[in-house]
């Protein structure tokens, strides 16, 4: 059990309730005193995006286009029960009625609790998206390399 | 979840000050003050309020 208490998150998914999963584990780790570092790449990204909800961001035509269909955390679907953007609506109703953090509240408890976030150069290159586009909070951009360097010696969850 | 915001709220008082958390029975009762000595904080008490609610006395 001499393990180094570290987390290490890979938020693949663009999805509200994966995202929510990514950032309750996120937190939870981090209160308790672990390292936590989240990796977000491809759909993942739209959670870190300065603009939370539809705007045009990436570089060319095409990417804008995409920025615009992905959105930031705002207007992140649900990957079940979507009804075209009311279930995550519903969702965020029943997380407030029942006195459980909604996914805005738990990015600010993870920048608080001190989680490093990180975003993929890779899936960024693609997406025509830049540092400057995303939360001022995500402390650097990184690949595959990096990641695993971060990683080492701590627990690694693909979500 | 009600870990993280008791830890929030702890980084916000200032050393020697105490923090009074509500806690439901279950998960939260047994994870807060389990989670907050862990940590170094000193738990002083745990007493019953009403039906299901506790209230747990933490000094930073």
């Amino acid at each position: 059990m001499a393990e180094t208490k570290k987390l290490s998150l890979i938020a693949f998914s663009g999805d509200f309730d994966k995202l929510t999963a990514v950032f309750t584990l996120a937190t939870g780790a981090a209160a308790v005193g672990y390292e936590v570092n989240i990796f977000f790449t491809f759909w993942g990204l739209d959670a870190i995006k300065r603009k939370k909800g539809r705007s045009f961001t990436g570089g060319t035509f095409l990417t804008k286009i995409f920025g615009f269909m992905m959105g930031g955390l705002k207007v992140t679907p649900t990957s079940r029960f979507n009804f075209c953007g009311l279930g995550p609506r519903i969702f965020r109703s029943l997380m407030r009625k029942n006195n459980v953090a909604t996914l805005e509240e738990l990015v600010e408890a993870a920048t608080a609790l001190g989680v490093n976030l990180y975003a993929c150069e890779m899936a960024m290159h693609v997406l025509g998206l830049k540092q400057s586009d995303f939360i001022h909070e995500v402390k650097d951009t990184l690949g595959v390399a990096t990641f695993l360097e971060l990683s080492e010696g701590g627990r690694t969850m693909f979500i | 979840m009600t870990f993280v915001k008791t830890k929030l709220k702890l980084a916000q008082i200032a050393a020697g000050d105490t923090l009074e958390v509500l806690l439901t029975e279950g998960e939260p009762l047994e994870n807060v003050p389990r989670s907050a000595r862990e940590q170094g904080y000193n738990v002083l008490s745990v007493e019953h309020v009403e039906g299901n609610v506790h209230k747990v006395t933490i000094l930073k």
